[in-house]
């Protein structure tokens, strides 16, 4: 992707020293980054620092155009960013109740969705959102779902038994069944497309607010540590457990808007892919995983209730602000 | 490919207060006797009879409170402290 802004002092060091080419100096960007982590109010919305980790994650992914490949695992670029995890995940579990389970981990998975009642926004897109309102969500939705899946396939390596089994038979679906052309991020380039938006990866990294990135960054913290394993586990069922039934109501409220099938596409197939996705990763992944390795079990937990409370702060804001007529981005789309 | 698929013969999981879960390959036919053909590997039939994209199921279950067991009289889960709607309530 193309490097976007700076958002505040430690993305304007850090964009920088990567396009500065290989090795160069990095004392200034630790220093930096330790005041403002100590300076910021909520590390869960903090423009900068959430940038700034999404770009050094972004480095395990698809790169930044013009930076060296070798800075993924330039050890000073590294300590940097796990100082800022480090207080990333404090505020996670200062933010996020730990669940529990009284009987057993696939139970609690569903009774943690089924109480999550935080505002909808598909049930505003399916009433109430404009085109533009939709267009700005379909913006603030590339970072994530144009590289959909990829952040829960690293826990690929680190699961056995029927827990790795049940995770590749829903990243295979999610990843097109041997289709190129159903890979969901394609079907959703293709939506981009059909609301006029622009597909490429980064397009709008200026354009969506802090938590987007935050959003991003919690599936990458959860990825890439296998220490968190159980919580990209549970993080990837909760997700999948709150997606069917907002995908309809997305879908009917676009059609409603106007929206042609290939805009629609998207929002259909989930429906029916993710009601499958949900039995597979609550009951198969989730389920096993905990029997297998019950030390994880709250692990588990944990990630389904960061993703509710992350993702719910992230779409229910946006609903707050359409509710009050306002755009949801930092900068109006082109 | 289809010779090693066709080795493992169907199956189908029922999911407590869900759908039926179909592995492997078997030939689908709806009301008419028209062939339905699955967009997946692995597919979800209905069995609630809420779905709007039957003979799959499209999560509508959870809506209708669908069960095929009578509920637990206790709580699945419990939370640490904080109360879990502190995030939201900000
Ligand atoms: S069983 Fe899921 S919608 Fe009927």
């Amino acid at each position: 992707m193309d490097v976007p802004s700076a958002r505040g002092e430690v993305t304007e060091i850090l964009i920088a020293r990567l396009t500065a080419g290989e090795r160069a100096p990095l004392d200034d960007l630790a220093a930096t980054t330790t005041a403002a982590l100590a300076a910021s109010d909520d590390v869960l919305t903090d423009d900068d620092l959430q940038l700034a980790l999404f770009l050094m994650y972004e480095l395990h992914y698809g790169g930044l155009d013009g930076v060296a490949d070798t800075w993924e695992w330039d050890p000073r670029l590294l300590a940097v960013r796990e100082r800022i995890e480090r207080e990333f995940e404090a505020a996670l579990r200062r933010a996020v109740s730990q669940p529990r389970a009284t009987r057993d981990v696939s139970e609690a998975l569903f009774a943690l969705v089924t109480d999550d009642d935080g505002p909808s926004l598909s049930a505003f897109v399916e009433r109430d959102a404009t085109a533009e309102q939709v267009r700005e969500i379909l913006a603030c939705r590339t970072i994530y779902t144009l590289k959909e899946a990829d952040p829960h396939s690293w826990a690929i390596p680190r699961l056995h038994g029927r827990a790795k089994s049940a995770l590749v038979e829903i990243q295979a679906d999610e990843y097109g069944g041997g289709r190129p052309e159903r890979l969901h991020a394609t079907i959703f380039a293709a939506a981009l497309r059909g609301a006029g938006l622009d597909d490429r990866y980064g397009a709008y990294a200026d354009h969506v607010p802090a938590t987007v990135y935050t959003s991003m960054n919690l599936m990458s913290l959860f990825g890439l540590h296998r220490r968190l394993r159980g919580a990209i586990v549970g993080h990837l069922a909760a997700y999948e457990m709150t997606s069917s039934l907002p995908c309809r109501a997305y879908a009917t409220g676009l059609r409603r808007l106007g929206f042609g099938d290939d805009v629609t596409d998207y929002f259909d197939e989930h429906v029916e892919a993710d009601a499958v996705h949900e039995q597979l990763a609550a009951r198969d992944l989730a389920g096993s995983l905990a029997d297998d390795e019950p030390e994880i079990a709250n692990d588990i937990l944990f990630g389904a209730a960061a993703c509710l409370a992350i993702d719910g702060r992230l779409w229910g804001g946006l609903r707050e602000r359409f509710e009050v007529g306002e755009s949801a981005l930092r900068k109006p789309l082109p | 490919m289809s010779a090693a698929s066709s080795a493992h013969p169907a199956s189908i999981t029922s999911c407590p207060d869900g759908p039926l879960i179909v592995r492997g390959e078997l030939a689908l036919f709806d009301d008419q006797g028209e062939a339905v053909m699955p967009n997946r590997r692995t597919f979800a039939l209905c069995r609630c009879g809420a779905s709007a994209i039957r003979p799959f199921c499209d999560g509508s279950h959870k809506l209708v409170g669908f069960r095929t067991t009578p509920p637990p009289r206790t709580a699945a889960v419990t939370f640490d402290e904080p109360a879990p709607s502190t995030l939201n309530a900000e």
